[in-house]
């Protein structure tokens, strides 16, 4: 065990710093659940890539920079110190791209790979169903082989980024005589192939941040299977387990809400408002528990070079950062007082930040990647050894 | 950057565990509880065989020569056992005091007693500030004790001792009666401060690392048994009322964990940061254990609520080690004062410190 930084680390982080610094956009980007929003972060991540740091941890070949897992570390604390753009293809980069890596062909890894690190297209995830959430085992799409081409037929719900989004990747039905986790693939779905119809949704803040996909006789090319026929369980396993585990949530974002909530409470404090007394502990317990994120994420990323697998330890990861980027904006909002409420861009709300937007979309977090309820089914069932009947 | 212990450290908790499986059962925790001073000469020398009172004593004065990042694994599987002797004040405080006494001056004072501690033959025990209670007095051969900002060395002959029985058979504490003296005097002035700060803050990472293994420990007996245990016709470890408590308390041991192991690197390399992050060490782990007595507690029913059924033994040690060097609350007034009132400390491994 050694907790400090090798000069070589700490040169990749000057580097980083140094193009983020020169790179970054001076004024906040458009939402990218807005039109205009999109295609601004899009450019964005079009910059990013030309800079070679879009894909930090991928392969050269495939457009990464051939970084190791804790250099990735390194520059998402850079990233998120700099306050660059969320990143809008993460379903694509964080998700789908490493499953790609596992589990696709050759042709598969150049084909959308380096089309996925310029965000040239971009992806929305395709998992829940109206009657498939939590119990995602029971998907009723299904994608029948007819020639060279599946033929899908059904619906699919919430899907993130789903409104603009270029492709959707999810788990479809291909044994219409299967049932449960059985006869399920993978499929990657072009969203403009004739016969699916997008239906953008709202949520609460009244953005279109997710959609509903309709297949009515959709062709999708075979080849556009990732993983075998059948064994779609487990590639989105796979892809489940770096949504909750390690890419989806880098400990710097919570780290740098930590740090802006210290200065939100120093300011308040200063400016002689009213502070309830007992913000001063529940802000340093947040800046705590985000410290204890972040070594836990070291600690997880250090297993993971020595050669180890993520597993179900993934969920307790999702319970840990989603409770707590909740408490986070709830504290900052208690600060904030009357003029918490205020939407940004109201005369009064100079100063108010983006905590608003940010209780609202941390609410989503207990239930998006898996409730958090089915999460501790996890944690009980299979790093508890509980019984599941 | 490397989080993961050595080979060697993996074997050495492993070594540790399975000798306290073996020789430290509930049974044998209780036994000693029946005990007037709870402790027993002849474990204490078994471990001392297994080299856990020298662990950090100088290999040239006999020990392991190791550092806080054995230690803590260590410590860690004491709690796993609840452990009943005064491993925390005599190996994982006593034993680095005297060896910064020896570093400072008091060499063969240090050297005395740091041989005869590592093999098993004289047990310390410190004292602290924050707490008016000695652990492990009536069984120690030296005592370190804070007068002010001086620290005094005070053998058992000189001090005389009052039990203060506590909820925790396992603890034993006591108010100390003595004189301090330019003789027991060893360390004066902002030198006997700092000392003072560097012992307690290791006592609160020890306090960390065994909260780590109770809190695990209550989970594991918790899981075990709502297994087995039968209503309705099922086991009721298949409701998810009860799952859901029991990995509730999964989670806050394991985000405690990697900041008791941080706690320890920075204990060993002297960071300026240590006392920062000792304190989130306690405050995690210790929330954590408490928390799991709870919850182990409620999905036992009745019967964890007995003195029968062995899982007060561990309600019983989060509970005292919640309060030992300084409680839960204490570190985290210590951490507000740190965080929102002065620079703070800096982010794990990052860019920028509060306010920068």
């Amino acid at each position: 065990m050694d907790l400090t930084y090798t000069q070589e680390q700490e040169n990749f982080r000057q580097e980083a710093r140094q193009w983020l610094e020169a790179n970054v956009p001076s004024e906040p980007l458009a939402s990218f659940d807005t039109p205009e929003g999109f295609e601004a972060h899009r450019q964005w991540e079009h910059k990013l890539n030309s800079g070679g740091w879009a894909m930090v941890p991928w392969p050269m070949e495939y457009g990464g920079r051939g970084a190791n897992l804790l250099e990735w570390l390194i520059f998402e604390e850079e990233y998120y110190r700099v306050g660059a753009p969320g990143r809008v293809n993460q379903n694509g980069i964080f998700l789908l791209g490493p499953t790609i890596m596992e589990y696709g062909s050759p042709e598969q890894k150049a084909r959308f790979l380096p089309k996925m690190a310029s965000s040239e297209e971009v992806w929305a995830q395709g998992w829940s169903e109206p009657n498939a959430g939590s119990d995602m085992a029971n998907i009723q799409a299904t994608a029948i082989t007819d020639g060279d081409a599946y033929v899908i037929n059904g619906q699919k719900t919430w899907a993130s980024r789903g409104a603009y989004a270029h492709w959707l990747f999810g788990m479809f039905r291909t044994d219409p005589d299967s049932s449960r986790h059985h006869g399920l693939t993978f499929i990657l779905v072009p969203l403009d192939t004739p016969g699916i119809t997008v239906r953008p949704i709202e949520k609460i803040n009244g953005k279109k941040a997710f959609a509903e996909v309709f297949f009515d006789n959709a062709r999708v090319p075979l080849d556009n299977r990732l993983g075998d026929e059948g064994q779609g369980w487990s590639v989105a396993m796979a892809t489940a387990g770096f949504e909750r585990g390690l890419m989806l949530r880098s400990p710097s974002r919570f780290q740098n809400t930590a740090r802006k909530l210290v200065e939100l409470y120093r300011k308040t404090l200063a400016a002689g408002g009213f502070v309830d007394p007992s913000l001063r502990d529940r802000v340093t317990r947040c800046w705590v528990e985000a410290e204890a994120y972040t070594l836990n994420t070291y600690q997880t990323v250090s297993r993971l070079m020595a050669g180890d697998k993520i597993g179900a330890e993934a969920s307790l990861n999702k319970i840990f950062w989603s409770e707590l980027d909740i408490r986070m904006h709830e504290a900052a909002l208690s600060l904030l007082g009357a003029r918490g409420e205020l939407r940004p861009g109201a005369p009064g709300a100079e100063g108010v930040d983006d905590w608003l937007d940010g209780f609202i979309f941390a609410l989503a977090g207990p239930i998006y990647a898996g409730t958090n309820e089915i999460q501790r089914n996890i944690i009980a069932e299979r790093i508890l050894g509980m019984p599941r009947k | 950057m490397e989080f993961n212990f050595s080979e060697d450290q993996q074997l050495l908790q492993q070594a540790v565990r399975d000798f306290l499986a073996g020789e430290c059962t509930p049974a044998a925790v209780r036994e000693l509880w029946e005990t007037e001073t709870g402790r027993s000469k002849a474990f204490w020398s078994q471990l001392a065989e297994i080299g856990v009172p020298g662990l950090l004593v100088p290999e040239d004065h006999g020990g392991l020569g190791m550092d806080e990042r054995d230690m803590v694994l260590v410590l860690e599987e004491a709690g796993r056992a609840a452990l009943a002797e005064p491993v925390i004040s005599t190996a994982a405080v006593g034993v680095p005091l005297l060896v910064e006494l020896g570093e400072s001056g008091q060499t063969e004072f240090a050297k005395k007693w740091l041989g005869r501690v590592a093999g098993g033959e004289a047990l310390l025990a410190v004292g602290y500030e924050q707490s008016p209670f000695v652990a492990d007095a009536h069984v120690a051969d030296l005592l370190l004790l804070p007068q002010g900002k001086d620290l005094h060395a005070v053998e058992r002959g000189d001090i005389s001792v009052t039990a203060q029985p506590s909820n925790d058979q396992s603890q034993r504490l006591f108010s100390v009666d003595w004189s301090p003296s330019e003789k027991t005097c060893v360390a004066q002035g902002t030198e006997g401060a700092a000392l003072q700060a560097a012992a307690f803050d290791r006592g609160v990472l020890a306090c960390a690392a065994e909260q780590l293994g109770v809190g695990q420990q209550l989970i594991d007996m918790a899981a075990l048994y709502t297994s087995q245990r039968q209503q309705f016709g099922v086991a009721i470890g298949t409701f998810q009322a009860v799952k859901h408590r029991l990995a509730n308390a999964k989670v806050q041991v394991e985000y405690a964990r990697a900041v008791v192991y941080r706690a320890a690197h920075s204990a060993a390399t002297g960071s300026a940061q240590r006392s920062a992050d000792v304190s989130m060490a306690k405050v995690m782990a210790g929330e954590a254990a408490l928390f799991a007595t709870k919850e182990a507690l409620q999905v036992h029913g009745a019967i964890g609520y007995t003195y029968e059924q062995d899982l007060h033994v561990w309600m019983k040690r989060a509970w005292s080690l919640d309060l030992a060097f300084g409680s839960g609350a204490w570190h985290r007034a210590r951490l507000a004062d740190a965080i929102i009132d002065g620079q703070g400390p800096a982010n794990a491994f990052g860019y920028c410190a509060p306010g920068n």
